[in-house]
């Protein structure tokens, strides 16, 4: 479904991604965990086209995002053909991103009418069902800044499922939430789970990872360091680099 | 005290003066129809990645506010008749100077305006497929609209007073027909009715703002 081979990345001289490939297979949900500053949300983001690779390759469902051409640089698919093929990915943000000029409605509306050219009944129904799914049926008519975080962050969730894609990506999507908002929305995101959805969480939440996530990937420094079912990778035989990073005492 | 005291004179002052009011309302309402969308334009290319693009416009924008635009009202009306040999009559070329120096003050605010959009709206909009020019209208341009009131206001105000400078190349906007009846009648009273008159039309667009600042209000970002 989704396929990164060997990608790399850097800001200025800092690598962020040095040689990452990663696959995702239909109805996988997969968590990518690790440190600040390990590269997840980085690879996360060349996945979304937000940040442009230096060489490697990105694959969804087959068509390539982008390949390295032969003088080595990376080769991007363009303008129309572009925005299709990333309408099968859809993306939620750690801060949400709502439209704060647009009611909740709208935010959801806006682009399935601009961009699948649907019609506004049919927009609007899609919309209220989604937020009905969500449990915010009731906000359709509010204005995101009258939401609390984890509203916001469910009518986010909404808003990307509004476009129909193919994988749903999840960039810390609890981070900026207390405790019980972050409940909320993880709950949001386990019943997208049960559904078989593709998904790929960029997380810190370990508990989270390890119940709904059918493979955790570990990322460490822009290197993949673990890659398997979340029972291997986050279970009682965890490795020493997973304990570490879980802030687990060395017995 | 010739008018002040005397309505019936006074309103004969005011009638002698209409001209005058109505063609500082049209170098006004002019001025803002041009300057504008020009400062909209003019923002885009400031904000342009390409040198060969952004350079010049921030030459443009230097000159325009780093000259008085009185000085800029004699080039326009002097300048272009001779280099290009268009004849501008007087209106026309003081609406021209006008739109000019505005659209560089009005571009820096709304560039000040879009660059203080989050990048997270150009990435919402991105990944939920909408184009560039989608995103602009759809998503950027309305909230840099709620942004760019309380500054544009200012312009605004100013521009009200600015339109006496027309006077200078001997356009009869209101300055000009107060000091003509001031010195025919040999009274000051008559400037401080055109003073009255510009804070008259600020007091309007004042008002406008405070409506359009209300209209608004219904988000917080």
């Amino acid at each position: 479904m989704l396929q990164a081979i060997n990608v790399q990345k850097s800001f200025g001289e800092t690598g962020v991604l040095k040689g990452v490939s990663v696959r995702v297979s239909r109805g996988e949900v997969v968590a990518i965990i690790g440190r600040s500053g390990s590269g997840k949300s980085t690879l996360l983001r060349c996945m979304n086209n937000l940040e442009t690779i230096d060489s490697g390759e990105i694959r969804i469902g087959g068509e390539a995002l982008v390949t390295t051409g032969a003088d080595g640089r990376p080769v991007y698919k363009k303008d129309k053909a572009l925005r299709m093929l990333m309408l099968k990915m859809g993306m939620v943000f750690q801060d949400y991103n709502l439209f704060p000029h647009y009611s909740v409605l709208k935010n959801l509306t806006m682009a399935q009418q601009l961009v699948l050219g649907r019609s506004k009944a049919e927009a609007t129904q899609k919309a209220r069902a989604l937020l009905d799914k969500v449990g915010l049926a009731d906000k359709a008519s509010e204005y995101p800044c009258n939401l609390s975080g984890g509203q916001c962050q469910r009518v986010a969730i909404a808003r990307a499922l509004c476009m129909d894609p193919d994988i749903l990506c999840f960039d810390e999507p609890t981070s900026a939430l207390d405790p019980q908002l972050t409940q909320e929305v993880l709950s949001v995101i386990r019943q997208l789970a049960d559904e078989e959805r593709t998904m790929i969480v960029v997380t810190h939440e370990m508990n989270f990872a390890r119940d709904v996530a059918d493979r955790v990937i570990y990322m460490e420094n822009g290197l993949v360091v673990e890659d398997g079912p979340a029972q291997e990778v986050l279970g009682a035989n965890r490795s020493e680099a997973i304990k570490a990073f879980a802030g687990e005492a060395n017995y | 005290m010739r008018y002040f005291n005397n309505p019936e004179a006074l309103m004969k002052l005011i009638s002698s003066m209409q001209d005058g009011m109505l063609n500082t309302l049209t170098i006004f309402f002019l001025t803002l129809v041009f300057s504008i969308p020009l400062g909209m334009v003019v923002a885009l290319l400031r904000m342009s990645k390409q040198k060969i693009i952004s350079a010049p416009v921030s030459l443009y924008i230097l000159i325009m506010r780093g000259t008085p635009l009185m000085l800029q009202l004699f080039a326009v009306y002097f300048a272009i008749p001779m280099f290009l040999g268009l004849n501008l009559d007087r209106m026309s070329a003081t609406i021209l100077a006008f739109a000019l120096n505005y659209a560089a003050y009005f571009a820096e605010i709304f560039r000040g305006g879009m660059m203080s959009i989050p990048v997270g709206q150009h990435e919402a909009s991105q990944v939920l497929g909408l184009t560039r020019v989608q995103a602009f209208f759809y998503v950027v341009l309305p909230q840099v609209i709620k942004r760019v009131l309380l500054p544009v206001s200012n312009e605004v105000i100013t521009l009200v007073k600015d339109t006496s400078l027309a006077n200078i190349i001997a356009v009869s906007e209101l300055f000009r027909a107060a000091k003509n009846e001031a010195s025919r009648t040999a009274s000051i009273e008559p400037l401080f009715v055109a003073g009255l008159f510009y804070l008259l039309m600020n007091g309007v667009v004042t008002v406008v703002f405070s409506y359009l600042t209300r209209r608004f209000d219904y988000y917080k970002d």
